[in-house]
């Protein structure tokens, strides 16, 4: 029973995306209709400057969203793991795992009221735009990050940093020699886990990013309220394609560690 | 200085921007830039309480409020449902199989979510493939009202949620321990009294933080109900976008974020206790 609706589910999630990726090669202008195999919505993609500016902007902040994110979810992830018990603990742990849980236009008009607020009182930020889009998504994907760092430290316990102390190395040689090779591969994840989240989201795009910050879903969202396009198909096939690319990169470089 | 930094953090970006949102609820709507103005005057706090009155004032707020829960309960149960037989079935595939099917799980997320939905979109229309489908089989006259209905706005919402609760459920149910379901079969239980009486029971809690993974988050969604919902369908997620871009009443949204949070603080707090 469990096999049929294991098949069923997954036929669910891919029903949608795999006729997208067909009629993505169809020529005709409304969606769905086949009207001969044609490449003219990518060549259309490939010219449409607006989107192409859009997605690369998209990329840029998710990449520096995802570093910051691993950096302060790291430091929020060691500090569960590994600082005990200590005062506020647990207000730590709801604070931390709140940006996973919360609707996402709660946090959204919750960073836009603050960067008001902060603007009013001491001038920064001036308005909305990449910079506070760029902090909200470090916000989000550090509360990912912290998950996975945490149950990787929680994981690997202390015995080889204890050796490697009772050898003889400093804590400084412990960290960089012992620790950060054994956390590499979660840290890793969760930049790719913030990368994505970044790189999907429209809600606090819409809410803190303002005139200047058009992310590709924003773009996309508000095209799509005319209803969908094939060139929109297209970017699908381009996007799914990469994914899975990086996907099967991912599993190879993981068999062979 | 490690917990220094990232308390520091938490507080600047989590703790903080929810105390403002409580704070800017009782300011007072402005024309002005940002939309809205302290209630201090003269150094002393004039009560701005006009976006609590309007919330509880007419049944607009606390409808959206109710329909929020429903259409996000409603689709917690559901992803609960799926996630739980395709949890097992991932499990009992073998071992070689496993990877691959948990890559056909993750890899639909990476698609790109308003792409996932411009799919729905163009398979619900009147002129899609599930209507064309449907008349050419003569089950109906003239096309079913699909897109921008309640069951274009559920589909969308399984299709995006699912993975939230699959996830965390396979995790648990990975590392659970097999041989009190053996022992049961052994004994000469059938596959269902081995789930209802073992396995579910077990798992209980993994079950419930799933959906409660899944319910929480939902409760304020605002694009799918968007791009699927019909116009005229309530939510608290919309009614939010909508007082924060058009109406422009940013203590409204304020107020109304704030009631909704405080609902689903009690779910917040369960969840967090079960992970």
């Amino acid at each position: 029973m469990t096999r049929w609706v294991l098949a069923a589910g997954l036929a669910f999630l891919w029903a949608p995306i795999l006729l997208m990726a067909v009629f993505a090669f169809s020529d005709a202008r409304q969606p769905f209709v086949w009207g001969g195999f044609s490449w003219r919505w990518f060549a259309a993609l490939a010219e449409n400057e607006r989107l192409l500016g859009a997605a690369g902007l998209s990329l840029l902040l998710a990449a520096g969203a995802a570093t910051l994110a691993s950096l302060a979810g790291g430091a929020i992830g060691w500090v569960l793991a590994r600082h005990g018990a200590f005062r506020g603990r647990a207000l730590f742990a709801i604070l931390a795992a709140a940006p996973l849980v919360l609707p996402e236009v709660v946090t959204g008009l919750a960073l836009l009221l603050l960067f008001v607020a902060l603007q009013r009182l001491t001038g920064w930020p001036e308005g909305r735009g990449v910079m506070t889009l760029l902090l909200a998504h470090a916000a989000l994907g550090a509360g990912y990050v912290a998950v996975v760092v945490q149950g990787r430290l929680a994981g690997m316990g202390l015995a080889l940093e204890e050796a490697a102390a009772d050898l003889g190395a400093s804590p400084a040689m412990v960290f960089r020699s012992v620790t950060l090779p054994l956390l590499a591969p979660s840290l890793v994840a969760g930049w790719g886990l913030a990368f994505l989240l970044s790189f999907d989201d429209v809600v606090l795009a819409g809410f803190t990013g303002g005139p200047g910050a058009t992310t590709l879903p924003l773009l996309l969202f508000s095209q799509l309220r005319m209803g969908p396009t094939p060139e929109a198909h297209a970017l699908a096939v381009v996007w799914l394609v990469v994914a899975g690319l990086g996907l099967s990169l991912w599993g190879w470089l993981g068999q062979r560690r | 200085m490690i917990r220094a930094a990232a308390v520091a953090w938490l507080i600047l970006l989590v703790a903080a921007p929810l105390l403002v949102v409580f704070a800017i609820a009782f300011a007072i709507p402005d024309p002005g830039l940002p939309p809205f103005r302290l209630p201090i005057e003269n150094g002393r706090w004039v009560a701005g309480n006009e976006a609590w009155r309007v919330l509880t004032g007419d049944g607009f707020y606390l409808t959206a409020l109710g329909r929020s829960l429903v259409v996000s309960g409603g689709t917690a149960a559901i992803c609960l449902g799926l996630a739980y037989p395709m949890a097992l079935g991932i499990l009992r595939a073998a071992p070689r199989w496993r990877p691959m099917l948990l890559a056909l799980v993750v890899l639909p997320m990476s698609a790109g979510f308003v792409l996932r939905m411009a799919a729905w979109m163009g398979l619900l229309r009147d002129s899609g493939p599930i209507n064309r489908a449907l008349l050419a089989l003569g089950l109906t006259d003239a096309p079913v009202w699909l897109l921008y209905s309640d069951a274009g706005l559920m589909l969308g919402m399984v299709h995006s949620y699912l993975p939230f609760a699959l996830l965390p459920l396979l995790a648990a149910l990975a590392a659970r321990d097999r041989a009190p379901e053996e022992a049961s079969a052994d004994l000469g239980a059938g596959p269902w009294t081995v789930f209802r009486t073992v396995t579910l029971p077990a798992s209980a809690g993994a079950a419930v933080a799933a959906a409660l993974l899944v319910f929480i988050p939902a409760a304020g969604e605002f694009v799918i109900p968007e791009i699927l919902g019909s116009p005229g369908s309530l939510l608290v997620g919309r009614a939010i976008w909508q007082e924060f871009s058009v109406t422009r009443d940013w203590p409204l949204a304020a107020a109304a974020s704030t009631a909704l949070l405080a609902v689903l603080l009690p779910p917040l707090l369960w969840w967090q206790r079960l992970r």
